[in-house]
């Protein structure tokens, strides 16, 4: 593991920013720390900088014991949310900064500052002050000044909060792709479910203070350990009462399902080709039909239970107040302790329709 | 309708003449009249005999000591602002309020209480009093406090402290820490920090406390009428204004608005460059 | 410097706290609490009962009179002008506007002593416009009214400062949005605007008021002090003490000063706390 946390505690006044956090990361990845305002993810980030110390527990850089070395000696590169660019020195004095502070000779810095320049794209840019430019160029910027020292572990605090939602997007697959070519070990901080499945190797999810999950995303997505991942990660809702559909049994000691709208199927009443399976199906009203952009939300009731689906919009279309048939494929099933997947026993083995 | 918008037009027009009517007219007698009054008075008696009034052995002496005073408290408080800015503004800690509110208490203090404080502290009654003795009897020195040139100087920096601290505070505030901690991350130490990254955001504001620190030094008055009793030796322009004025005759009343001109003018150098530096800091931005 | 004071755990990334902390104490000290605590030490030698005795004397009790109830006046002639003066500078535009928004701080930079003789020159019966206003039996130099305009003339930059950048920040949004529901443009200046400027005038009106409280050198000499007529302001008794070597006297009266100072301090603190929290909560 090159960075390590060994159960590090941390309270502001009676606040528990870290409650025994414990994780490690190999080297080179890209790593997200995932959760809510108030997680602690940022804590967590602050206290691997230096910028806080914790109350009790252990970090580890390369193998080195950090917790009292102070933040300018760790060998960081720190991405700031609103990037702290010096805003009275033009982009070439502001990745020259660092390099400066470490006496490099001159021409060295030159070098260096030229190639981070063109690796980040900002040629001809060079003599231009930081309010001259567009935020996605800033935190360019502000990504080459915190590399422009060679340090063996980057840390990004929100980055891209700052910048508008049209090239956030773009960004993020920039700043990942960037992060590989360089092969340095980052981490950063978001609340954003999407930025962090889109651009991370591997995503720690934070609450409360404790580490909920930590895996690649495909799995933290896919197989939630908690409920607050399986609630947390992709859009769902809750429902107490989920043993009235079909193929589901209410078992003991669960407190509840979670159901995201793509485990739900929705067929017209009067669709054929699905005749074999339309009797493990639930007939439900829609109540709900809302054009969101690439697909059309659906809010239907089953037996009571207010189920959300998604449903292309080249299928045919689907008015309010019709019947239509529901099929819920699977569901994540809560209880004190954890989550599980349960499939719907009526098709289980039986192969998934899809239209 | 139509009709209705011209009147109301009509009296919207009223309103704003007659407002800036008011302003002016108010400016004019409180604030301009005045300034011409100075000129006035100091010209009464001729040009030669206002150049006369102003090369006295008083007013020669009265120039040297407040432009002395001002020099050192200027100095003492640009020190002073831009310390204690840098921490009410770059650190959080407990206390800091207070510690801010008591940096203001010399904006609320009459002055004369400050000549009086001084007075309380290394005069005659003065608990300091023994300390000074014992340090002159020790080292041979003599310094005095009171009635002395020191204790001029000490009341100007106490009538000024706060004045360029609070110039620099709300603009490190909004300017906010996140420069200097990137700064301070990647190794830089203070004094690098302060002058490359904080020194150019405060600058203009500096220079304009600076600017209201040094004509507030130059004209104070209350405090020091406490603490400088001797003409041609610890008075400053304004005290030496008072001692013309209050001896009564016809011709030092004149002499006294002349030595007053002086200082009418630095006023109106102040209030010049006051402008150009609020001009070019937005400018600026 | 480099171990945290008092506070556990805390790191401290920019450099100069111990050292920042340590000048500012020391100079804040020496050069402004330890005098003043010096006034507090003498004054405290004194009995109670002394003390009571040296502050209720007749002519301290009418200075105090004298110096709020002018410095009250004074401060409520300038929130009605610095209102009208922040008003014209802000909203409309005409030829010189910004040679009268120099001219605000003139107060500032002219010396008091300067503004105290020349005041009381033109305010005399042989000045302008002393001569005329005595004509008509108007005696300003040596009488109340005087100690009223000195206090006018050094209070107007407070109030026309406070206010101004609040007016400028109102954009007249607020004031489109009344007008288009119907009020009329008094409704609007007396229900919309007004009371969004009231916490600023209020700071102004108590910034003048601290002032003018404790003013001396443009007061003393158009004031006239006479005990007899009323007209000396307190910080001329503490003088006058003072020269008499009646330094308890002195200290004393002093002492009710800095009290009645801090309670305003401490009021424009409240005032500006609140207003902060105000806008915050939008």
């Amino acid at each position: 593991m090159y960075v390590e946390l060994k159960n590090i505690n941390k309270y502001f006044g009676d606040f528990k920013a870290a409650d025994n956090v414990s994780f490690g990361i190999e080297k080179g990845k890209l790593v997200a720390l995932l959760g809510p305002s108030g997680s602690g993810k940022t804590t967590i980030l602050r206290m691997l900088a230096g910028l806080e110390k914790p109350d009790s527990g252990e970090i580890y850089i390369d193998g080195k014991l950090v917790n009292n070395i102070p933040a300018s000696e760790r060998g960081i590169g720190f991405v700031f949310q609103s990037y702290a660019l010096f805003r009275y020195m033009t982009v070439f004095d502001n990745i020259a900064f660092g390099l400066e502070v470490k006496k490099t000779p001159k021409k060295q810095i030159k070098e260096r500052v030229n190639e981070l320049i063109e690796l980040v794209g900002l040629s001809g840019m060079e003599k231009r002050y930081p309010n001259q430019l567009s935020g996605g160029q800033r935190q360019r910027v502000a990504f080459a000044r915190a590399l422009a020292p060679e340090p063996t572990l980057l840390l990004l605090d929100e980055p891209f909060a700052a910048i508008d939602a049209k090239v956030r997007a773009e960004l993020r697959t920039w700043l990942a792709d960037m992060i590989h070519k360089v092969g340095i070990t980052s981490i950063f901080v978001t609340h954003d479910q999407d930025e962090a499945v889109d651009v991370a190797d591997n995503i720690i999810v934070t609450n409360q203070g404790r580490i909920e999950q930590h895996g690649a995303p495909q799995e933290i997505y896919n197989n939630p350990e908690t409920p607050f991942v399986a609630e947390f990660i992709g859009t769902s809702a809750k429902y107490e009462n989920y043993g009235v559909l079909k193929g589901f049994s209410r078992e003991e000691k669960i407190n509840g399902a979670l159901i995201r709208p793509e485990f739900v199927e929705v067929f017209k009443s009067d669709n054929t080709s699905i005749e074999p399976y339309l009797k493990y199906a639930d007939d439900g009203i829609v109540e709900n039909v809302t054009f969101r952009g690439n697909s059309i939300e659906l809010t239907i009731d089953v037996k009571g239970l207010k189920l959300t689906a998604l449903r292309s919009l080249e299928r045919r279309k689907i008015d309010v107040g019709e019947r239509v048939k529901v099929l819920v494929y699977r569901l994540y099933a809560f209880d004190n302790e954890g989550v599980k997947i349960i499939e719907n026993s009526d098709i289980a083995g039986k192969e998934t329709v899809k239209l | 309708m139509d009709y209705y918008d011209k009147k109301q037009n009509r009296s919207q027009k009223v309103t704003k003449y007659l407002l800036i009517a008011v302003s002016v007219i108010f400016i004019g007698v409180m604030l301009v009249l005045p300034l011409i009054s100075v000129i006035v008075n100091s010209l009464k008696e001729g040009i030669e005999f206002y150049f006369k009034s102003l090369s006295t052995e008083f007013v020669t002496s009265a120039l040297g000591v407040t432009v002395m005073a001002t020099l050192i408290s200027v100095g003492v408080n640009t020190l002073f602002g831009i310390i204690a800015s840098w921490l009410l503004t770059r650190f959080e800690f407990r206390g800091k309020n207070t510690l801010s509110t008591l940096i203001d208490i010399p904006f609320s203090v009459s002055p004369v209480i400050a000549g009086l404080a001084f007075i309380m502290t290394f005069g005659r009654l003065g608990w300091a009093s023994p300390v000074v003795d014992w340090i002159n009897s020790t080292f041979g020195t003599d310094i005095q406090i009171v009635f002395a040139l020191p204790g001029v100087v000490l009341a100007t920096i106490f009538v000024t402290f706060p004045f360029i601290s609070r110039e620099i505070i709300p603009v490190l505030n909004t300017v906010g820490h996140d420069e200097e901690e990137a700064a301070a991350l990647m190794g830089a130490k203070g004094l690098k920090i302060f002058r490359k990254i904080t020194f150019p955001h405060i600058k203009w504001a500096l220079l304009y406390g600076v600017i209201l620190c040094t004509a507030r030094a130059l004209g104070e008055f209350g405090a020091v009428h406490a603490l400088s009793k001797t003409r041609g030796q610890t008075f400053t322009l304004p005290l030496e204004i008072d001692a013309l004025y209050m001896s009564g005759s016809a011709d030092s009343i004149t002499a006294s608005f002349a030595v007053s001109s002086l200082l009418v003018i630095m006023a109106i150098v102040v209030l010049v460059a006051r402008n150009i530096v609020e001009y070019r800091a937005k400018k600026e931005k | 410097m480099k171990k945290p004071l008092k506070v556990k755990h805390k790191v401290r990334v920019i450099p100069g706290f111990g050292l920042t902390m340590g000048i500012t104490v020391a100079m804040l000290s020496m050069l402004i609490i330890i005098p003043l605590a010096s006034v507090l030490l003498y004054s405290l030698r004194l009995s109670p009962a002394e003390f009571f005795g040296l502050i209720t004397a007749p002519n301290v009790i009418s200075a105090f009179v004298t110096s709020i109830v002018c410095a009250l006046i004074a401060a409520f002639i300038n929130s009605i002008f610095g209102l009208i003066l922040a008003w014209v500078l802000v909203r409309y535009d005409f030829f010189g506007k910004r040679i009268l928004d120099g001219l605000i701080e003139l107060p500032f930079a002219l010396p008091t002593a300067v503004a105290g003789i020349t005041l009381s020159k033109m305010y005399s019966n042989t000045g302008f416009p002393g001569g005329f206003l005595s004509g008509i039996g108007l005696d300003v130099s040596y009488s109340h009214i005087g100690i009223v305009v000195a206090l006018v003339f050094i209070g107007i930059p407070f109030t026309v400062r406070s206010v101004q950048p609040v007016l400028e920040s109102l954009d007249g949004q607020y004031e489109e949005a009344a007008y288009i529901l119907g009020a009329s443009r008094r409704k609007t200046f007396f229900k919309v605007i007004l009371p969004e400027m009231f916490p600023s005038l209020l700071t102004g009106f108590s910034l003048a008021l601290a002032r003018g409280i404790g003013e001396y050198g443009s007061v003393i000499y158009i004031s006239g002090n006479s005990a007899k007529n009323g007209t000396q302001v307190v910080s001329y008794v503490i003088m006058q003490k003072l020269e008499r070597m009646d330094y308890s006297s002195a200290t004393a009266i002093a002492l009710v000063m800095l009290i009645i100072s801090f309670v305003l301090m401490f009021a424009i603190n409240i005032i500006q706390i609140r207003r902060s929290r105000r806008v915050n909560a939008m």
